[in-house]
């Protein structure tokens, strides 16, 4: 299964070096490596990200409905972006969108893991997220609604949508760090997820370090997720469908879903960014459709569909 | 083998057990007995290294079944059983198949937990528990969920590890169980040990504290003769 998920990334990834607005085929150095590299890069990184840390999260949280979305990072990471925009730095200085990204989920993040190192139980992690993400929710509503410019908050609610167009090596620069780093951390905590199937307390009678666990999945998340959000907008649905899409193939171990979730979030991404990409080609559309909804367009049938099979008190 | 020696153990602001002395030996089966709110998982969770009075996990030495233990995913009779191998960070294969043969899972080890009976998903549960090798078992309720044949064969099973050298806790409300195949019985009430000894002297007390006629049977006539 890792192997077939590996081709699907690899075929996407070059489909997705030879597709784009100048039409099909080997294009112009210029465009592969300043347009298409980055942005296929760039889907490859940031579905990769999510997709393993929803797995991580679902398997840390005993959750199935658990979504890298859920604990905010993504919402700071728009709130920082959405500063940058209100701010005007973005139209100064292009990478201050991005790393005014970056600086939001890395607070957001900071926040997490402070409450994470005194109460890390698995629900009391959740409602902190949940908590989070209203509170940068209302933050991002706030600056919106106090925009100077009304310019602002059009561009504001396009890039929220997520999306990949026009993203430059500065980019795929700037987020790899970050999401690599997050990814790594991420990879390594499945035998600790395993234990934690079973519940906290039996995951510490087994030895599992139960606390450095959730915080390291916190801090992984927040690498990986916001990092993404910061470059790509708001890309949901990736990180809650992607294990469930897996689960019926891989089993419900959680440290077996992990690099299978790596690889199918790539996978999806490049997939809908593809999508994105060939539906003007193919269709009457004066602009591409953005990637968030698509991922949530091709998501939502698989999630239904999966839904109907999940058992009375089953995790699914 | 494990022994505790608290003052108090406090769980969530009040003290659940008082003036703890207990130990036990290499070899032994004890039960521990008592009303509901005893104390007596919390005397197995201090055992178990899981409350700060009793110390850290020592998770080779000792494995640690808690009550109503269950699997937040659908994974196999296998996979579960597998996860006693976490404490020793290898795959090991053989002492996971000893432990499926010993439950009488092997018919089921391709099974998924959240799609069998209550009863064989506590036995894979066990499994998982004996798969760590570990030489003290603490066991909350080990047979709740059992029918009364897999309950005595887990029973069985559990007095041969003890005579084997191992060091088994069983937290019980079945007073046949705990009479027939322990060594010693420990009941708590209100967090403190009130009785220590083996299971005919603490039914002669019981008995004499009731004003009972009862002579010491603890075999029940019903049942085939014990190990």
């Amino acid at each position: 299964m890792t192997r077939w998920l590996s081709l699907a990334v690899a075929v996407l990834f070059v489909a997705s070096l030879l597709t784009g607005a100048a039409g099909v085929g080997v294009p112009d150095p210029l465009i592969l490596w300043q347009i298409r590299l980055p942005r296929a890069a760039l889907a490859l990184l940031v579905g990769g990200g999510l997709g393993l840390s929803g797995a991580v999260l679902q398997g840390a949280l005993r959750n199935p409905l658990a979504d890298p979305g859920l604990l905010g990072i993504g919402g700071c990471a728009a709130l920082g972006a959405v500063v940058a925009f209100y701010w005007g730095l973005s139209a100064v200085f292009a990478p201050a969108l991005p790393l005014a990204g970056l600086a939001g989920a890395a607070l957001g993040c900071a926040f997490l893991l402070a409450f994470a190192g005194r109460a890390a139980s698995g629900p009391s992690l959740i409602l902190a997220g949940v908590a989070l993400s209203a509170l940068a929710a209302a933050l991002l509503a706030l600056a919106l609604t106090l925009a100077p410019n009304p310019f602002a908050l059009a561009e504001v609610t396009f890039w929220l949508m997520g999306g990949l167009e026009d993203r430059t090596l500065t980019h795929l620069l700037l987020a790899a760090g970050p999401i690599v780093l997050g990814c790594g951390v991420l990879l390594a905590l499945g035998r600790g997820l395993d234990g934690l199937a079973l519940g906290e307390e039996v995951a510490a009678s087994l030895g599992v370090p139960v606390r450095r666990t959730l915080r390291l999945a916190a801090a992984g998340v927040a690498l990986a997720v916001g990092a993404g959000a910061a470059v790509a907008g708001g890309i949901g649905f990736v990180g809650l469908v992607v294990p469930h899409l897996l689960r019926p193939a891989m089993g419900e171990r959680p440290s077996a879903l992990l690099a299978p979730s790596l690889l199918g979030g790539a996978a999806l991404l490049l997939a809908a960014d593809l999508l994105a990409r060939t539906a003007p080609l193919l269709l009457p559309l004066q602009q591409e459709p953005r990637l968030g909804v698509l991922t949530a367009l091709l998501g939502a049938p698989f999630l239904v569909r999966i839904a109907r099979r999940v058992a009375p008190g089953g995790a699914g | 083998m494990i022994a505790l020696r608290a003052a108090r153990v406090r769980l969530g602001g009040h003290d659940v057990l008082h003036d703890i002395a207990f130990s036990a030996a290499a070899g032994e089966m004890v039960a521990l007995c008592g009303p509901n709110g005893s104390g007596k998982s919390t005397l197995l969770r201090a055992l178990a290294g899981l409350l700060p009075e009793g110390g850290a996990p020592d998770p080779r030495r000792v494995a640690y079944l808690p009550q109503g233990a269950r699997c937040a995913w659908g994974m196999t009779v296998a996979e579960v059983a597998a996860l006693g191998r976490i404490p020793h960070g290898d795959n090991d294969p053989a002492p996971v198949e000893r432990a499926l043969l010993a439950c009488g899972l092997d018919g089921l080890r391709g099974q998924r937990v959240d799609r069998i009976s209550g009863g064989q998903a506590r036995r894979a549960m066990l499994a998982r528990v004996l798969a760590t090798d570990a030489q003290v078992l603490l066991l909350d309720e080990p047979t709740a969920d059992l029918d009364p044949a897999a309950a005595h064969a887990i029973m069985a099973l559990l007095r041969r590890i003890a005579r084997q050298g191992g060091c088994v806790l069983v937290v019980l409300h079945a007073l046949d169980l705990a009479l027939r195949y322990a060594d010693r019985v420990v009941v708590l009430q209100a967090g403190r040990i009130v009785a220590d000894a083996p299971p005919d002297a603490v039914l002669a007390a019981a008995a004499a504290a009731f004003g009972l006629p009862w002579g010491v049977d603890p075999s029940p006539r019903l049942l085939p003769p014990g190990p």
